[in-house]
């Protein structure tokens, strides 16, 4: 099933909510949409559950246009970020509801209850009521509702917000393996850019309601359009300098100055802004770097030691710089340390924000 | 104020406890040198909220004492002890204004009205409050509120503590980022006791310079982030700290030979004595220290994910998965690959516990 | 845990926040930023819903508009019986509000709801306030609340009529013994303080249970980093507890004045409005110029202008509680 947004806008008693978005969504993949709260994520999922009904363009699946059906008519699954269950239903009838709905025959419905539950460990708890089981189980229940009924479209919103650290880690790992070889498309709506990237697929981000690039999620977080995509797309936060270009060279400030390569060097003279993630700024001397890398100093301002790796807050040219190398290394606040800025991987952006010379 | 100091406590919740299960918090003794960030790290009901609460004294506990510095506090109520608190979900007082939120303590101390706006202004000043001062607290996005929360404590001269449950909770991912390097800077700047309660440990290691990992009401481990990452006493702590976790693979032992699966292990320092008989023989290797080598144990490569840093290479030695870490840019072979573990990094386990 | 109570995939959203287990979601957050994008929408427009919303639609244009609309029609005529009707006007209207009878029973309805206003919503925020938030005695508590509510209206007149009496009564001979001079069939005040005593003892429970409901949506942190930040009860009230009741106190208030003011069945039976005129409010005393006597125009009129008061003191009165910060 190939399921694509025409030209779909949303707005409520005057406010936009979404702008006008054109997507086609990866058929029988991970799509995940990543933005900050209130990016319109949410909305977007419930345009294409049915939820909500555009108020202009068109929801099309396998290019038939599917804008006014109604969301049971629909083979939709829906998970939330609140562990949703019927609390009164043990865990297997709770799996089972959607079959129920539907009609299927008793074999059938255990047979797939009992398959389900395995794939997602649920085997043991299955006589268990959900207010019974830990927050993971329980999302993991909410989880094989969605997937027992073989939905076209499975749509996850925060699906893991409200679990623990480490069950988000093992959760988010089993995710592609649970859908890896299903018919269905699904969307994944989220937060954070770590995920997105684990969870492999496509991303598309989101920023003030509009989607602001979509594409394989690597090359999206590598080739970002513009600056907004690259903030949304970075955690800890890219770092952002004014720069200026003359002749062949790109300065930052008066602290340091590189050659123009690639396709920067065709842009014209004027002001830029470079993004440079904190793990392309790491401490200098702790690993060998290219003959490209610029070396400058910065005033330690805050130190942390994540114990497998130092993060390094340093005020440099009047803005704030972070740095994220690995292993431990202590400074003190003040110090004056001499960081590597790995140059090439930088990403250079217009004065409106657009991406410059697309270099890699 | 000096130190905190927990001496044989234990809480329950209980009426009449029963068996050890019943016991949210079994018998503990925990100090806090003045001036330490410091982090209770564990998964969702290990007891590290209790423990918070029997510190800022919202709960009193079922045994044991709890000293500031070498004043008995333990019958004293929160207001009476000097702490402050920074809850999960922000709590702010909707219907005041940002100063009047931070003036209330003050005020409910019947500070001097000069001396109030001196310190909240210089508390607004410090968390970035300053342009907000004026407005309605309710207003404010779910960051500004917990630096509101936040600010509440910080505003009382005498405050000796400030406690934190889970505070990034329901902050954006790129806020979190900047919330928690202003605690960092705040630390680094008034060298108060802070005490941070969460289950992330990302949070736990960047803010604390002591973690103290709990499961199911006991402490497993108190160390430094780089003794919790590089020496994990317990097989949990390896699972808990890191992401991924540490690789726990089994393990023989003969003589003075570990070996994984057949193939003999280096561990650097060896094994103090031979393990007991019959006991849980355990290897344990994070992801970071595991390396792809010309020669060595012999794997499949199962799956490659991105994290943007690095890649995490999930590969199996026949059905035993074994995770590593590839840098940006390093290659990866299609399918067949051999490994090496870091000898200084490579620790037995007997029974979950490091025998090394 | 929540139960929802309709399968997932049909609910029009997600759940409020803070009614999932364990952890309230960050959403709860979410809905108090800006609402420049609360998730709030259009639904899918099905038209077979009207025919769902058909039967009350008609329920409530035969209860409700058709007999206004009769009582505006007698509004405005006049009759001497036979149905024979004559078109007059303004004229009931203008002897209406022109009456000084009408001016009377009006300032007594309003002396009576402002009393008992007065009297119930503090007294019933107190008793929230004073209940227990769980356990055993909170159901015992909530049980006992809702008891009074749960007495017919005019049971309620009988119960004080006879408990008042000053002979055989439990309350009127208790008084009369303590040597206070009490009989309410006699005495004016006697009447009134019976009446609103008999309200209060009716009515205190409801805003009880709302205050209630009010109270115990409230996380604990709240009183946590209340009591952290050396807060005084009166400051827990003042900044706390009472901003979070603020709207089901408004509420409380609006049923309370609406209720007090079209009151009728309780003082009819327990005083009849009575002695004189002292305790006939506007209800009693419409029921007497419009079936009393029959006069159908004037009752009427009163009838509309009784309820264009309501309404508009309910619009003030709305109006301004929720603009003055009710967001």
């Amino acid at each position: 099933m190939a399921f694509a947004l025409h030209d779909v806008a949303l707005r409520i008693a005057g406010e936009v909510h979404l702008h006008p978005t054109r997507l086609a969504l990866a058929p029988r993949g991970f799509n995940v949409l990543l933005g900050p709260t209130l990016a319109g994520k949410t909305t977007l999922l419930r345009v294409l559950a049915g939820l909500v009904r555009p108020t202009a363009g068109a929801v099309l699946r396998d290019g038939a246009d599917v804008t006014g059906v109604p969301v049971r008519k629909r083979r939709v699954a829906m998970v939330y970020q609140q562990f949703i269950n019927y609390g009164h239903l043990s865990v297997f009838e709770n799996v089972a509801s959607p079959l129920r709905v539907a009609g299927a025959a008793d074999a059938e419905v255990r047979r797939r209850v009992h398959r389900i539950a395995e794939l997602l460990g649920l085997g043991p708890f299955l006589d268990r009521r959900p207010a019974e089981l830990s927050g993971g189980q329980q999302q993991r229940v909410a989880l094989a509702r969605a997937l027992v009924k073989d939905a076209d479209l499975v749509l996850l919103d925060e699906p893991l917000a409200n679990l623990d650290y480490k069950l988000r880690e093992a959760l988010r790992d089993e995710l592609p393996r649970l859908f890896a070889g299903r018919e269905c498309t699904v969307v994944y709506a989220t937060t954070e850019p770590a995920e997105a990237l684990l969870l492999g697929g496509h991303t598309a981000t989101l920023d003030e309601g509009r989607v602001t690039q979509f594409g394989p999620s690597d090359e999206v977080y590598r080739r970002p359009v513009d600056l907004v995509t690259a903030r949304t797309f970075s955690d800890p936060p890219i770092n952002t300098a004014a720069v200026a270009k003359r002749g062949d060279r790109i300065e930052l400030g008066r602290v340091a100055s590189w050659p123009a390569r690639g396709g920067l060097a065709a842009l014209p003279d004027g002001p830029y802004v470079l993004g440079l993630r904190p793990h392309h700024v790491r401490i200098a001397g702790t690993a060998a770097g290219s003959g490209e890398d610029v070396v400058i100093a910065g005033k330690v301002s805050i130190a942390e030691i994540s114990g497998s790796e130092s993060v390094v807050h340093f005020a440099l040219d009047g803005g704030t710089w972070v740095s994220q190398t690995h292993g431990v290394h202590r400074f003190d606040v003040g110090a004056e340390v001499r960081f590597r800025l790995e140059i090439a991987r930088g990403l250079y952006f217009a004065p409106d924000g657009r991406r410059a010379g697309a270099e890699v | 104020m000096a130190r905190i100091r927990l001496e044989q406590l234990r809480h329950t919740y209980r009426a009449k406890p029963a068996g050890d299960d019943d016991w949210a918090l079994k018998r503990l003794d925990l100090a806090w040198e003045q001036g330490t960030a410091s982090a209770l790290l564990g998964p969702s009901g290990c007891g590290k909220t209790t423990l918070l609460n029997l510190i800022s004294g919202l709960l009193r506990p079922t045994e044991g004492v709890v000293r500031f510095g070498e004043r008995d506090v333990t019958a004293l109520p929160p207001d009476a002890r000097n702490i402050a608190q920074v809850f999960q979900f922000p709590v702010v007082y909707d219907t005041m204004t940002v100063y009047d939120n931070l003036a209330f303590p003050l005020r409910n101390r019947r500070v001097a009205p000069a001396e109030v706006d001196r310190r909240v202004r210089e508390v607004a000043e410090l968390l970035d409050l300053g342009p907000t001062l004026r407005h309605r607290a309710a207003g404010l996005t779910a960051d500004g509120k917990q630096k509101i929360s936040l600010g509440r404590g910080l505003v009382r001269s005498d405050v000796a503590a400030i406690l934190f449950d889970e505070p990034l909770t329901v902050v954006d991912p790129h806020l979190k980022w900047r919330l928690r390097s202003k605690l960092k800077e705040l630390h680094q700047k008034l060298g108060t006791t802070m005490i941070y309660v969460t289950h992330d440990q990302t949070e736990a290691l960047t803010f604390a310079d002591q973690v103290v990992v709990m499961d199911q009401g006991t402490v497993v481990q108190a160390g430094t982030p780089v003794e919790l990452f590089e020496r994990p006493r317990h097989t949990f702590v390896g699972h808990f700290i890191g992401s991924p976790g540490m690789n726990v693979l089994p393990a023989t032992v003969e003589g003075t030979t570990v070996r994984f699966l057949g193939h003999p292990i280096e561990l650097r320092p060896a094994p103090a004595r031979p393990p007991p008989a019959g006991a849980r023989l355990e290897l344990g290797v994070r992801p970071e220290f595991v390396r792809l080598a010309a020669d060595g144990i012999p794997v499949r490569i199962v799956r490659v994910s991105e994290t943007g840093r690095h890649r995490i290479v999930e590969a199996r030695h026949e059905d035993t998965p074994i995770k590593l870490l590839v840098g940006e840019g390093d290659p990866v072979p299609a399918e067949q690959a051999f490994l090496r573990f870091d000898p200084a990094h490579t620790q037995l386990y007997v029974d979950g516990w490091s025998a090394t | 845990m929540r139960e929802p109570g309709a399968l997932p995939e049909l609910q029009p959203g997600p759940p409020e926040a803070g009614q999932a287990g364990g952890r309230p979601a960050p959403s709860a957050i979410r809905s108090e930023a800006p609402p420049r994008r609360a998730p709030a929408d259009g639904r899918t427009p099905n038209a077979r819903a009207w025919w769902l919303v058909a039967p009350v639609v008609a329920l409530v244009a035969f209860n409700a508009i058709v007999p206004l609309m009769t009582v505006v029609n007698y509004s405005v005529q006049e009759t001497f019986g036979d149905n024979v009707f004559f078109f007059e006007g303004m004229k009931w209207f203008r002897e209406v509000l022109g009456s000084s009878r009408f001016h009377q029973a009006l300032q007594r309805q309003l002396l009576f709801t402002g009393i008992i206003l007065l009297i119930e919503v503090p007294l019933g925020v107190a008793i929230a306030l004073a209940m227990p938030r769980r356990g055993f005695w909170a159901s015992v508590c909530l049980v006992l609340m809702a008891m009074p509510l749960l007495i017919p209206w005019n049971v309620v007149g009988a119960m004080w009529n006879l408990l008042a009496l000053p002979d055989i009564g439990l309350l009127g001979r208790t008084l009369n013994g303590m040597g206070f001079d009490y009989n309410y069939t006699r005495q004016p005040l006697a009447a009134w303080a019976t009446m609103v005593g008999m309200d209060v003892w009716h009515w205190t429970s409801l805003v009880v249970l709302l205050a209630y409901a009010g109270l115990s949506a409230i996380p604990e942190a709240y009183y946590q980093a209340a009591r952290i930040d050396g807060a005084s009860s009166w400051a827990v009230f003042r900044h706390i507890q009472l901003p979070k009741m603020k709207r089901v106190l408004l509420i409380a208030v609006l049923l309370r004045f609406m209720d007090s003011f079209m009151i009728y069945t309780e003082p009819v039976v327990l005083t009849g409005g009575g002695p004189g005129n002292a305790t006939t409010l506007l209800s009693i005393d419409l029921v007497k110029i419009a079936l009393g006597q029959f006069d159908l125009g004037p009752g009427a009129a009163m009838s509309l202008v009784y309820f264009l008061i309501i309404l508009l003191l309910s619009w003030i009165y709305y109006t301004v509680m929720t603009r003055d910060g009710g967001q």
